[in-house]
C-alpha cells in the first residue's frame, strides 16, 4: 500500500535516476511538468465531455453520445476542429496584444499547480508562501482577460473585459478572506504544512477537517462561490455573457486561441478547486481511518471530481447574475460574512483549550450565534432595497 | 431566507439527473438517423404533382392551367404547356405540362400553389431530407411526379377528401353523359 501511495514519487526518482547525474534536476523538473501537464490536461478533455453530458442529464438530454463509446472522443473531435478552423484576427485589433492574451492567460495558470499537494508527498515545490504564491498567479489571469478585450477594439469584447476586471478584483476579496481563517488554523501559509493541519480525527472519528468546523463550512460557503466568480463560471459569466455581450473577450477569437481561452478558463477552475479541496476538505486525507488504505492521490482525485461535479451541478440550476447584483453580493454580503468568519474562527481558535464538559458543544454554539444571525441580516439586505424604477433622461 | 431557493433549483436539477437514468420517458430527444417521430399531417415541405394510375408522366394531373405558376408569391414555378390534348378524369380534353420546374432554392414552402390548383394536382410533400451530392435545386416534372397513394399515405384525411370528391364528380359527369346519350337514341 505504502508503494502505491508513493508509485507517482517513486517513479519519478526511479526516472530521475536513470539521467546522468548532472541533468538531475533538470530531468526531475521536466518530469513533473509533464506529469501535470498531462494529468490535467486529459482532466480537461474529460471535464469538457462530462460536463455537457451532465448538463445533458439535469435538463433532460443525452448530452453528446455520437463521437466514440458514449461520446467520449468528443473532446478529440472539438480539438481537431478547433485546430484546423481559421484563426482569424481583426483588422484593427492589436495583433501583438491580441496573440499573446490566450497565452498568457493559459501560461501562468500552469505555474499555480506547482504549489498544490496532490498526495502524500506529491507537490511539486514545497514553497513556505505556497498560498501567496498561488493567489498571486491566479491574479494574473486578469491582465490577460483585459489584453484580450483591449487588443480586439470591439465595444463587446471591452464590455466583457471590463466587466471580467470588476468581478475579478471584487471576488477576489472574498477569496481571500475565506482563506485567512485556514491560515490561521494551521499558523502556516504553506498547502502542505495546511494539509498536514488536517490531519487525525477528532473524538477519534471525525476528520480535522476544516469544512467540518462552523468557521471552516461558512468559510468554505464564500470560498466555493468566489471561485466559481474568479473562474467565470456560471452564474458569474457575466464577462462572456451571450445573450448580452455574444462572447464578451470572446469575440474577436476564433480557432485554436479560442480552444486555449477554455482551457485556461477550465485550467483557473482546477487550480481553484485543487486549492478549495486542499483549505477545507482536509487535501488527500482519508475521510475516516479504516479508509486510509487507498492512495493519498486517490482521495484528492475523489474530492477534486466532487467540487468540479457540484461546479457543473451550479452551472446547470442557477441563471446568470445581473452586473450590479453581482458586485452587491460581494461586497455587501461575502466580504461582511468573510470577516465575520475570521472573528467566529478567532473564538473558536482561542476557545481551543477549553476542557470543562460540553466545551466543544459551547464552542459550537458560540460560533453559530456569530455566524447565523449575521448570514441572515446580510442575506436579506445585501440588495440594497428593491431598485427604483429606472429613468431615462435624454432618451424620452 | 437566502439559499432556500437555490437549494429548492439544486434539488431540481439533481432529479433531473438520476430521473434520467432510470427513466428514459424523461429524455424527449429523438435520436434522429436512428429513431424519428411518426409523421405528421400537416407537416408541408415542397410541393410535388400528383399521378393517377401508374405513369408518373402520363397521369399528372395537371393540366398546365399555369394559376399556381401565377399564384406562387416567390415565381419559383415554370410551366410550359405542350400543345397536344389529352382526356382528364372527366373526360374533358385537357392541355398538359411539357415542363413543370420548381426552384426550391426561391421556394419558400408556402402552400400557395397547393390551394389555388383547381385540379388537385399539386401537393405539398413531406420530404425533408433534400441533401445530395449535386447542386441541383430545380426539380422538373419526373422529380415532382409522385403516386396519388403517396399522397395518401402521407395527408391521409385531405387525400381521403380529395378522392372522394374527385369520385363524385366523376359520378356526376357519367350521369350527364349517360342523361345526354339517352334523348339523343329515339
Ligand atoms: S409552396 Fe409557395 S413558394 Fe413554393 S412553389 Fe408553392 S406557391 Fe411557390
Ligand atoms: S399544378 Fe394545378 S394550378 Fe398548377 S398548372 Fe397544374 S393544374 Fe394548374
Amino acid at each position: 500500500m505504502k508503494t502505491l501511495d508513493q508509485i507517482f514519487v517513486l517513479t519519478q526518482h526511479w526516472l530521475t535516476g536513470l539521467a546522468p547525474a548532472a541533468l538531475q534536476p533538470l530531468v526531475s523538473m521536466l518530469l513533473i511538468i509533464a506529469a501535470l501537464m498531462a494529468v490535467f490536461g486529459t482532466c480537461f478533455a474529460l471535464t469538457t465531455i462530462l460536463e455537457r453530458k451532465t448538463l445533458g442529464r439535469m435538463q433532460n438530454r443525452y448530452g453528446p453520445n455520437r463521437v466514440g463509446p458514449f461520446g467520449l472522443l468528443q473532446p478529440a473531435a472539438d480539438g481537431i476542429k478547433m485546430l484546423t478552423k481559421e484563426d482569424i484576427v481583426p483588422e484593427a485589433a492589436d495583433k501583438a496584444l491580441h496573440f499573446l492574451a490566450p497565452l498568457a492567460l493559459t501560461a501562468p495558470v500552469w505555474l499555480a499547480f506547482a504549489v498544490l499537494p496532490f498526495g502524500r508527498n506529491m507537490s511539486a515545490i514545497e514553497l513556505d508562501a505556497g498560498i501567496l504564491f498561488f493567489f498571486a498567479i491566479g491574479s494574473a489571469s486578469e491582465l490577460a482577460v483585459f489584453m484580450a478585450g483591449w487588443s480586439s477594439q470591439n465595444k463587446y469584447s471591452l464590455l466583457g473585459a471590463m466587466r471580467a476586471i470588476a468581478q475579478m478584483i471584487s471576488y477576489e476579496v472574498p477569496l481571500v478572506l475565506a482563506s485567512v481563517p485556514v491560515l490561521m488554523a494551521a499558523g502556516s501559509l504553506s498547502l502542505p504544512e495546511i494539509v498536514r493541519a488536517q490531519s487525525g480525527y477528532a473524538l477519534g472519528w471525525i476528520p480535522r477537517w476544516n469544512v467540518l468546523t462552523p468557521w471552516g463550512a461558512a468559510g468554505f460557503g464564500v470560498f466555493l462561490v468566489a471561485a466559481a466568480a474568479e473562474s467565470n463560471r456560471c452564474p458569474f459569466d457575466l464577462p462572456e455573457g451571450e445573450s448580452e455581450l455574444i462572447a464578451g473577450f470572446l469575440t474577436e477569437y476564433s480557432g485554436f486561441k479560442y480552444a486555449l481561452f477554455f482551457l485556461g478558463e477550465y485550467l483557473g477552475l482546477f487550480a481553484v478547486t485543487g486549492l478549495g479541496v486542499t483549505l477545507f476538505l482536509g487535501g488527500w486525507h482519508a475521510p475516516a481511518s479504516w479508509l486510509e488504505w487507498l492512495p493519498s492521490w486517490g482521495w484528492f482525485g475523489a474530492k477534486f471530481s466532487a467540487l468540479i461535479f457540484l461546479f457543473i451541478w451550479m452551472r446547470a440550476t442557477l441563471p446568470r447574475l445581473r452586473l450590479d447584483q453581482l458586485l452587491n453580493f460581494a461586497w455587501k454580503f461575502l466580504v461582511p460574512l468573510a470577516l465575520i468568519d475570521l472573528v467566529a474562527a478567532a473564538a473558536w481558535l482561542k476557545s481551543g483549550g477549553w476542557q470543562f464538559a460540553w466545551a466543544l458543544e459551547t464552542r459550537w454554539l458560540l460560533c453559530a450565534t456569530l455566524l447565523a444571525p449575521a448570514y441572515v441580516c446580510l442575506g436579506r439586505h445585501w440588495r440594497g432595497g428593491t431598485p427604483k424604477p429606472r429613468r431615462y433622461h435624454y432618451a424620452q | 431566507m437566502l439559499g432556500l431557493g437555490i437549494l429548492k433549483g439544486f434539488m431540481e436539477t439533481g432529479r433531473n439527473f438520476c430521473g434520467s437514468y432510470y427513466d428514459p420517458e424523461r429524455l424527449t430527444t429523438v435520436q434522429y438517423p436512428e429513431e424519428r417521430l411518426e409523421p405528421q399531417a400537416n407537416a408541408r415541405t415542397i410541393p410535388f404533382l400528383i399521378y393517377d394510375g401508374s405513369d408518373p408522366i402520363g397521369g399528372l394531373r395537371c393540366t398546365a392551367c399555369t394559376i399556381c405558376e401565377q399564384e406562387c408569391p416567390a415565381h419559383c414555378i415554370e410551366i410550359v404547356k405542350d400543345t397536344a390534348k389529352k382526356p382528364d378524369y372527366l373526360g374533358k380534353m385537357q392541355l398538359h405540362p411539357k415542363v413543370f420546374d420548381i426552384d426550391t432554392a426561391v421556394c419558400m414552402e408556402c402552400g400557395i400553389c397547393a390551394e389555388v390548383c383547381p385540379f388537385d394536382s399539386i401537393k405539398m410533400d413531406q420530404v425533408f431530407e433534400r441533401a445530395g451530392s449535386h447542386r441541383r435545386l430545380t426539380l422538373h416534372k419526373d422529380d415532382l411526379s409522385k403516386s396519388n397513394e403517396y399522397y395518401n399515405k402521407i395527408h391521409p384525411a385531405e387525400a381521403a377528401a380529395v378522392d372522394a370528391a374527385r369520385a363524385e364528380e366523376q359520378k356526376k359527369a357519367q350521369a350527364r353523359k349517360a342523361a345526354a346519350a339517352v334523348p339523343a337514341t329515339p
